[in-house]
């Protein structure tokens, strides 16, 4: 029974190197959240660790006291999030299922058309330029909606996708009267909603995580969304002051910037890490659809 | 004119499918095509007042002064040899992180341990940075004061740039493990079992069924991917080293690539000429290297290649 033990063996040592990455994926996260609970004296003396002496609850206590602007870029993600997933999704769902219709003729040419631009760009100073300067989208919300509407690679995705729904059905749609809008709106897009729920959870991730659009484009602080808020609190400590609630009174105690920081982190990733059980099934899903066939 | 034919045909018979693929076309016009016209601004000096169009030619002078700048070669080798390394750790652990979750039972262990994977991929670069900053910083790192409870010196990693070469590969393929395991468990998956089967009759070992069945049975995979990321190799990947690196000018030796370079240029010293130039030239070479990827995946694997 040489093999059996063999196996044995390689399903214990698999199973350990599996464990292991998986504690290395937790591990940083697990290191956040001890270390925002850490009282700040115990941080300047002992340094951030696995676990604290003593936990204190007062980074929290400071983030919530006036929550006003956290709540605000929160308001500021999930409003692009919202907007641009849906409109990104419906343009590009649409646009996708034209581009695989046989009886469309000039499907090759808008795909190479479109396509070409993954191949050659005019590079980030162009476009910059023409979102300052030409479009004025400076402060404007949409900067951070427009840049991510379109992405190529899941229009290529769901025009492949689109291919699986009988031409058949939409053929006996057509007899019976129905025009191309209504058959794409009643009958293209209920049969697409794997692919649709796959792919919107992609342009949502996107949009949730930008922080580069709010950098290039929002200078008014009202309008930051949350990542590009976290980075400014985490990278400039007079940010990070103004952003804690100024009716607190401190006393001689120095300003918890450390803890304060963490806690900030948390807040602002929390709510994804809470979602991410249910929306796991799709992203999965997602990926094996668009995998390797780009 | 094949595609006017074939355009004209589609104005008449499909107006309402034309009508459909419009946002998209353009969107692709207004915010792909448009900004292409402004590339002509790498040759020119960019005058704010004058716009791109307005502003005065002056050659090729924003590529000279990229190029003797010493800058460019740095960037350049960063980007492709980031770029490599990436292509190499993060196909290595995938592959074998894949293999062991396939080999695994456990309905349970398999789908808690790909969720904790998984979880890197659903934060943006920026709470990585904050993950950075709470292990490695010189004060309060959780490193350092390992280092310290055990007698050591704590090292100011933020002043190390070799040290950064690896924390950025290690971090790269940590954010990536989970998605790109499941990109070859499916294609595990897809090997027929009857071949494990047959083989386990025959007396193979755990090792010899992954060295002869498995491996072999991911190389097309592996090819696709590999080719895909070398076709990519001239673009870096932004998000990840202005997060880790941001604006400290002590690692840019050793981290500073393409794409950070230009939007620095653009955004804290305005030389739009000179950053123009460089996404230009990013441009030319991505070009290049993808028509030639395409070409290479074209000739093995028809399949899969891009157009």
């Amino acid at each position: 029974m040489i093999s059996s033990r063999g196996r044995k063996i390689f399903v214990a040592i698999a199973g350990a190197a599996v464990t292991i990455v998986a504690l290395l994926c937790i591990f940083p996260f697990w290191m956040v959240v001890i270390g925002s609970l850490t009282p700040e004296n115990e941080i300047y003396v002992r340094g951030y660790s696995l676990w604290p002496q003593t936990f204190s609850t007062e980074a929290y206590k400071l983030a919530f006291e006036d929550p006003g602007k956290i709540l605000r870029s929160y308001l500021v993600t999930v409003g692009i999030t919202g907007a641009g997933t849906a409109v990104s999704l419906f343009i590009v769902s649409m646009c996708g299922y034209v581009l695989q219709r046989p009886d469309f003729k000039s499907r090759n040419f808008f795909t190479m058309f479109v396509f070409f631009t993954v191949l050659f760009n005019g590079g980030l100073v162009p476009w910059y330029i023409l979102m300052t300067n030409y479009l004025h989208l400076k402060d404007n919300y949409l900067a951070l909606i427009l840049p991510m509407m379109v992405n190529v690679f899941y229009l290529i995705i769901m025009k492949n996708f689109m291919r699986s729904i009988p031409g058949a059905l939409i053929e006996s749609a057509k007899i019976d009267g129905a025009g191309e809008f209504y058959i794409f709106l009643r009958i293209v897009l209920p049969l697409a909603k794997p692919a649709l729920a796959s792919i919107g959870m992609f342009i949502a991730l996107n949009y949730w995580n930008d922080w580069r659009n709010g950098m290039l484009f929002m200078q008014d602080e009202t309008m930051y969304p949350l990542q590009y808020y976290l980075y400014r609190l985490l990278s400039s400590l007079d940010f990070l002051k103004s952003a804690a609630a100024s009716t607190i009174d401190l006393g001689d105690q120095v300003f918890p910037s450390e803890s304060f920081k963490l806690a900030m982190t948390v807040v602002a990733t929390g709510p994804i890490i809470l979602l991410y059980p249910f929306v796991q099934k799709y992203f999965v899903k997602g990926i094996t659809i668009g995998a390797v066939k780009g | 004119m094949r595609w006017l034919q074939n355009l004209r045909y589609d104005i008449r018979k499909n107006p309402a499918l034309l009508l459909m693929t419009l946002p998209v076309i353009m969107y692709v016009v207004v915010f792909c095509y448009l900004p292409m016209s402004g590339i002509v601004l790498a040759f020119k000096q960019f005058d704010y007042s004058e716009g791109i169009f307005g502003s005065p030619w002056c050659g090729f002078k924003n590529f000279r002064f990229f190029f003797i700048s010493g800058q460019a070669a740095v960037v350049m080798r960063n980007t492709v040899l980031y770029n490599i390394a990436f292509i190499i750790v993060n196909n290595i652990v995938e592959i074998t992180v894949a293999i062991f979750i396939s080999e695994i039972g456990g309905k349970w262990f398999k789908k808690t341990t790909q969720g904790a994977m998984f979880l890197p991929t659903f934060i943006s670069w920026v709470v990585v940075s904050a993950f950075v900053y709470n292990i490695f910083s010189y004060d309060f790192g959780a490193f350092n004061h390992l280092l310290r409870s055990i007698g050591g010196e704590p090292v100011d990693i933020y002043s190390q740039s070799t040290l950064w070469v690896f924390i950025i590969i290690f971090l790269n393929s940590w954010k990536h493990v989970g998605y790109g395991s499941v990109v070859y468990l499916a294609a595990i998956m897809g090997i027929d079992a009857e071949i494990y089967e047959s083989a386990t009759l025959d007396g193979a070992g755990e090792l010899q069924k992954i060295r002869y069945i498995t491996l072999p049975c991911l190389k097309p995979t592996v090819v696709i991917l590999v080719i895909m990321g070398i076709g990519n190799i001239f673009r870096g990947d932004f998000d990840l080293f202005y997060q880790m690196v941001g604006t400290n000018s002590l690692l840019f030796n050793t981290t500073d690539v393409i794409d950070t370079f230009v939007f620095r240029s653009l955004l804290f010293s305005q030389e739009y000429g000179m950053s123009a130039a460089v996404g230009l030239f990013q441009s030319v070479l991505c070009f290049a290297f993808l028509t030639a990827t395409n070409w290479v995946i074209r000739r093995v694997d028809p399949e899969n290649s891009l157009y």
